[in-house]
């Protein structure tokens, strides 16, 4: 079967998210940057399914050239090619070290616009892909909208939230938690899912599965910005909750003052 | 809140292994009123602590740094935190096992049990090595893994219990005040605090916290990759945190240590990556902990590959789990940074020290700050060793680049630096690099250490090249021709790095005599050599007095020690302003011209009275070359009649140029610090601060001490006549290598310095207070014609005659004591020098 994963480079915080100078952006110069936790399990997923069905699994971005870093990892855990998803303004965003000017986010309208295109074409050539797996938000903008919007476009079905995965000959079935249980859905191939965190526990990469990577050739795609949607204008730190720890003591002393918190809480 | 006290009579910031270490050994030594604070959580507290692999590999060729290791193993032995697993440094290039046969030098100088091993000994040690790759291992026993947060609280405990302790966390410094240069208090978000002294013991960020009382701390936060690989069955099956040797894969720069059932890989191959102390990311910002910065992964590549290389078995399946660009502290010169500040009083250093010395470190800098001096001489890692060129930013991180990846580099002994080269050039550099000089560096000057122009007095003196290419790295047979032709006639030498103070006031001459164990109090016009003691009675520095007049004094040291020196002496100056304390080392240039021929080349250009009777040794006096101005100093440490001449720096290339073109007729040869320091000097049985002399010896020990002591008190008179009394533990002797024939490949080899000096059996020498015997300067004595060691032996061994062994590269070579004291080889009686 074949199978793509798409996947977003975002920065990876800390606690405090310091903000640029100008507010439109996050300050990344001492961040690293990653996938989501439901990308990384998207991807697990992918490798899982084709381990186990055979054929191939593919991972794609949109992104600047930077955003190959996301690719490669997911191809040093075991993913099988790799499509960087590109425009020249996706080059200067800040996650790029770039000046991040007007042009360089991109809502999740332009974005979904993009991966369309691109998948056209990779299914073009390769065929169609039997299953897209989105993460079920992205772990910055959480707009929870590029999964969907893709579907739409490519008229194919799509369910969120899911947390396991069971593939058929024609059709897969998906399983989202609810508040009562689980909800099972079944849909016809293609399909889209947008999955989520405790889909599976995403494996780490080996070091022939990174050095693998390193050589492993990234098919570019072009493609054109849509004009309009949406943009940030401006990033605001949330004010910061002080709590402060108070030490009840150490040891075995600490007891009495630990049960009349407790109490206190009405816990006991 | 927490209840931050509103004064103490010591702060510490930083809660890491060296700020823990100096609370727990100001609390041994009977500090009390001790406050600890640190931004950060308890145990960990976020900085290099938190993320160390701490591991000790106690062997170092630096004597200091192997004290200071096997200090550290020991107490952190006593607390119950060190845990042998024994570690293997593998070569994988021939230059290495010549490397590795050093370290068993090493080892053996500091009583280190080691041992070299064939691939197969290494696979047996380590059975998931590819050993086809490995060409020999050296192994020590005694290297352990350290729980290093453990033991920070094991002293902070320690320290509670003793009544002498708070320890605040989570507390962020805003300022750090003083006063009349002295520091006073410590602010921070949480209240402030007066305080008698201060130590900045906070690791990467000890610039930032220097700069805020006006002070310097030169250190960069760099990084250390590490990535942690695992599980691996073979590592788990040990279920144990370390039961295999720590492998230290040198030529790749990395190593592996197993941590339980995964193995980290750390790295100092990858690129110089260097942040500013303000750049850090607060412990709120950082994803993991601030000095556990993302990894760059394509900075690791190369690693990945080697170490895949090493250990195919058990490291092409296992995950790479945890990734990190580690900070941790680097110094211009790789040493720590420990002691006194030279800006603010009472502010203390301990900063750039890493797991394997924190204890040691620790405890030296309480000693210091207890009595006054450590145990364990400070000479390398005080940090008031750096003239202020060295000081900054821009030259931390040139020289930190530069030795970065040195960090398991092969570095000869007598390496000069490539970076922040020409910063400082004596006044006439143009005409000795026209007569091809080859530059070393001192003190940042660039020194001529030997004269390509001289090249065909090689042949002239039929002078032996060296065969090995170790033993003639940075170094040239025309050094010893150049030496044999001032000897033979007559010779300048640059001096330009000298380093000179001029001391004067109505206080000046009872202040000097405070300084100086030898009277200064001499006729105005003659000059006193003289040892400077440490408080403990052991050498701060040695010394060359002039009397310039009733109260005024010229102090002249060198190149390599100006800045301690400095600090020294500005540091005991009467609160009273009667002493006035100058350097002039930027304002006055040095010319040395030596020789029997030196009065024939000297009297062409002055019409001064150069006769001995009108000039003795010993005297110095002001003199007209034409219509310049010079001070001119009949004394030599090289042996040899002639003169130190000391001139303003805007006349200093006219009087190089009129020495040299008086000179012609007469063989003048320019003669570089080759012989200076080294040939000319140990033929002459000549001490150097920092070789033989420290604060671990005495002038009785080093042959120095006069018959009499004068009445005037001075710093460490008690424990010099202590001392006296007691009579010597060890003397500084001359030895002569016998036969320099390598009894493994029969080519002639020649030691550099530092290497034990053995009993015959091989055994190693250590003298009553427990001081081995290691070389203390090695080198040709080419008017002997013998190569010479100084080393201290104990009494029953500093005998003349006395046959002995020198370890090299493993190896022994037989030498003979020479000399027992400080009788010069050469010229016994002095009589070039007072001709």
């Amino acid at each position: 079967m074949r199978v793509l994963v798409c996947v977003k480079r975002v920065s990876a915080p800390g606690a405090r998210i310091t903000l640029t100078a100008d507010g439109r952006a996050i300050d990344t110069r001492n961040l690293g940057f990653t996938t989501s936790p439901h990308e990384e399990c998207a991807v697990e997923e992918a490798i899982r399914l084709v381990e186990k069905h055979g054929g191939e699994a593919t991972v794609l971005t949109l992104g600047g050239a930077a955003a190959e870093e996301q690719l490669r990892y997911a191809v040093s855990v075991g993913i099988g090619a790799a499509a960087l998803v590109t425009h020249p303004t996706l080059d200067t965003t800040h996650a790029n070290g770039g000046d991040g000017g007007i042009d360089a986010e991109w809502d999740a309208q332009a974005t979904a616009r993009g991966l369309v295109d691109a998948i056209r074409e990779l299914e073009a050539t390769g065929g169609v892909f039997d299953l897209v797996l989105f993460g079920n938000e992205s772990a910055d903008a959480g707009s929870f909208q590029v999964g969907v919007r893709v579907a739409r476009a490519l008229w194919r079905p799509i369910v969120n939230g899911i947390k396991g995965i069971e593939v058929e000959e024609t059709s897969v079935t998906a399983r989202r938690e609810s508040s009562v249980g689980f909800e099972v859905y079944c849909l016809g191939l293609p399909a889209v899912l947008g999955v989520k965190e405790g889909l599976n526990l995403p494996r780490y990469p080996t070091l022939p599965g990174r050095l693998k990577s390193k050589k492993t050739v990234v098919n570019v795609i072009g493609v054109e910005r849509i004009a309009g949607g949406m943009r940030a204008e401006q990033l605001i730190n949330p004010v910061e909750t002080v709590s402060e720890t108070v030490m009840l003591g150490t040891g075995a002393s600490s007891a009495p003052a630990i049960a009349d918190l407790l109490q206190e809480l009405g816990l006991a | 809140m927490s209840d931050l006290p509103s004064h103490a009579n010591v702060v510490v910031i930083g809660a890491g292994i060296v700020g823990n270490s100096v609370i727990g050994h100001l609390a041994e030594l009977g500090w009390r009123d001790i406050v600890q604070i640190d931004k950060g959580p308890l145990p960990n507290p976020g900085g290099s602590t938190g993320h160390a692999s701490n591991f000790i590999f106690p062997v170092d060729h630096n004597r200091e740094m192997a004290a200071m290791n096997l200090d550290s193993q020991r107490q952190y032995v006593e607390m119950g935190v060190n845990t042998y697993c024994g570690g293997i440094e593998i070569a994988r290039k021939p230059e290495r096992l010549e490397e590795l046969r050093r370290r068993m030098s090493s080892a053996k100088a500091w009583g280190i049990e080691a041992s070299l091993l064939s691939p197969t000994e290494v696979k047996e040690l380590v059975p998931f090595i590819n050993e086809k790759i490995v060409l020999g291992g050296f192994y020590t026993p005694s290297v352990s893994v350290v729980d290093s947060l453990r033991a920070g609280t094991i002293f902070r405990e320690r320290s509670m219990a003793k009544g002498a302790l708070q320890t605040f966390a989570n507390i962020e410094v805003l300022a750090v005040e003083t006063s009349n240069g002295r520091v006073t208090a410590v602010v921070t978000d949480q209240g402030r605090i007066e305080a008698e002294h201060v130590v900045i013991a906070c690791g990467v960020w000890s610039p930032r916290i220097a700069a805020m009382a006006g002070a310097s701390i030169p250190l960069t936060p760099a990084v250390h990759q590490m990535i942690d690989v695992g599980p691996i069955p073979v590592l788990e099956a040990t279920n144990c945190e370390v039961g295999f040797p720590i492998v230290r894969d040198m030529d790749t720069f990395c190593y592996e240590r197993q941590s339980a059932g995964s193995m980290e890989v750390g790295s100092y191959a990858h690129r110089p990556i260097f942040m500013r102390p303000n750049e850090i990311p607060s412990i709120k910002e950082s994803r993991l902990s601030p000095t556990e910065l993302p990894f760059t992964a394509e900075d690791f590549d190369q690693q990945l590959e080697e170490a895949l290389e090493l250990m195919p078995d058990i490291l092409a399946t296992a995950e790479m789990k945890y990734a990190i660009n580690g900070l941790l502290s680097l110094t211009p010169d790789g040493f720590p940074l420990i002691g006194p500040m030279v800006e603010v009083k009472n502010l203390w250093s301990a900063a750039a020290i890493w797991i394997k010395e924190g204890p040691g470190a620790g405890r030296m800098l309480a000693e210091w700050m207890t009595d006054g001096t450590p145990e364990i001489d400070p000479h390398h890692s005080d940090i008031a060793r750096f003239y202020p060129y060295a000081r900054n930013d821009f030259h931390v991180r040139a020289r930190c680049a530069e030795h970065f990846n040195k960090t398991y580099g092969i570095v000869h002994p007598r390496e000069q630096w490539a970076s922040e080269r020409n910063i400082r050039t004596a006044p006439y550099h143009s005409r000795t690099e026209a007569l091809g000089a080859v530059y070393f560096q001192a003190g940042g000057w660039e020194r001529p250490h030997w004269y390509e122009s001289n090249a065909p007095l090689v042949e002239k003196y039929g002078v032996e090249d060296r065969p090995h290419e170790w033993d003639r790295r940075w170094w040239s047979p025309i050094s010893v021709a150049e030496h044999l032709a001032m000897r033979d006639g007559v010779a300048m030498v640059d001096l330009a790095p000298f380093v000179v103070f001029e001391v004067s006031g109505s206080g000046a001459l009872e202040y000097m005599q405070m300084m100086t164990v030898n009277s200064v109090d001499v006729a105005v016009g003659r000059s006193v050599y003289t040892p400077v003691l440490d408080v403990n009675g052991g050498f701060r520095s040695d010394l060359t007095i002039m009397r310039t007049g009733e109260q005024s004094f010229r102090v002249v040291t060198g190149a390599f020690d100006g800045p301690r020196d400095e600090f020294w002496f500005r540091s005991h100056l009467p609160e009273s302003g009667s002493v006035q304390f100058v350097d002039r080392t930027s304002a006055l240039c040095t010319i040395g011209v030596w020789g029997s021929k030196a009065r024939d080349l000297v009297s062409k250009v002055t019409d001064h009275d150069l006769s001995t009777e009108a000039f003795p040794y010993g005297s110095h006096q002001e003199a007209l070359f034409g219509s310049l101005s010079v001070h001119m100093f009949r004394i030599s440490y090289v042996g040899e009649f002639g003169w130190e001449i000391y001139v303003p720096m805007e006349n200093a290339t006219a009087v190089w140029d009129r020495l040299w073109v008086a000179g012609q007729g007469l063989g003048v040869v320019p003669v570089g610090a080759g012989v200076y320091g080294t040939s000319g000097r140990i033929e002459k049985g000549y001490r150097l601060m920092g070789s033989e002399l420290d604060n671990e010896y005495t002038p009785v020990e080093a042959g120095l001490a006069r018959p009499k002591v004068k009445s005037a008190d001075f710093i460490g008179k008690a424990q010099y006549l202590a001392a006296r009394e007691a009579g010597p533990s060890a003397l500084l002797c001359t030895l002569t290598v016998e036969d320099h024939v390598s009894p493994r490949d029969g080519i002639k080899r020649y030691m550099t310095g530092g290497e034990p000096i053995l009993h015959v059996t091989g055994d190693r020498i250590v003298d009553p207070k427990g001081r081995p015997s290691v070389v203390t300067t090695a080198g040709m004595g080419p008017s002997v014609g013998k190569f010479l060691l100084l080393a201290y032996l104990p009494l029953d061994l500093a005998v003349v005659g006395t046959e002995l062994r020198v370890m090299y590269m493993n190896e022994l070579y037989p030498v003979k004591v020479a000399v027992a004291g400080s009788t010069p080889l050469f010229d016994p009686t002095d009589a070039r020098l007072k001709a």
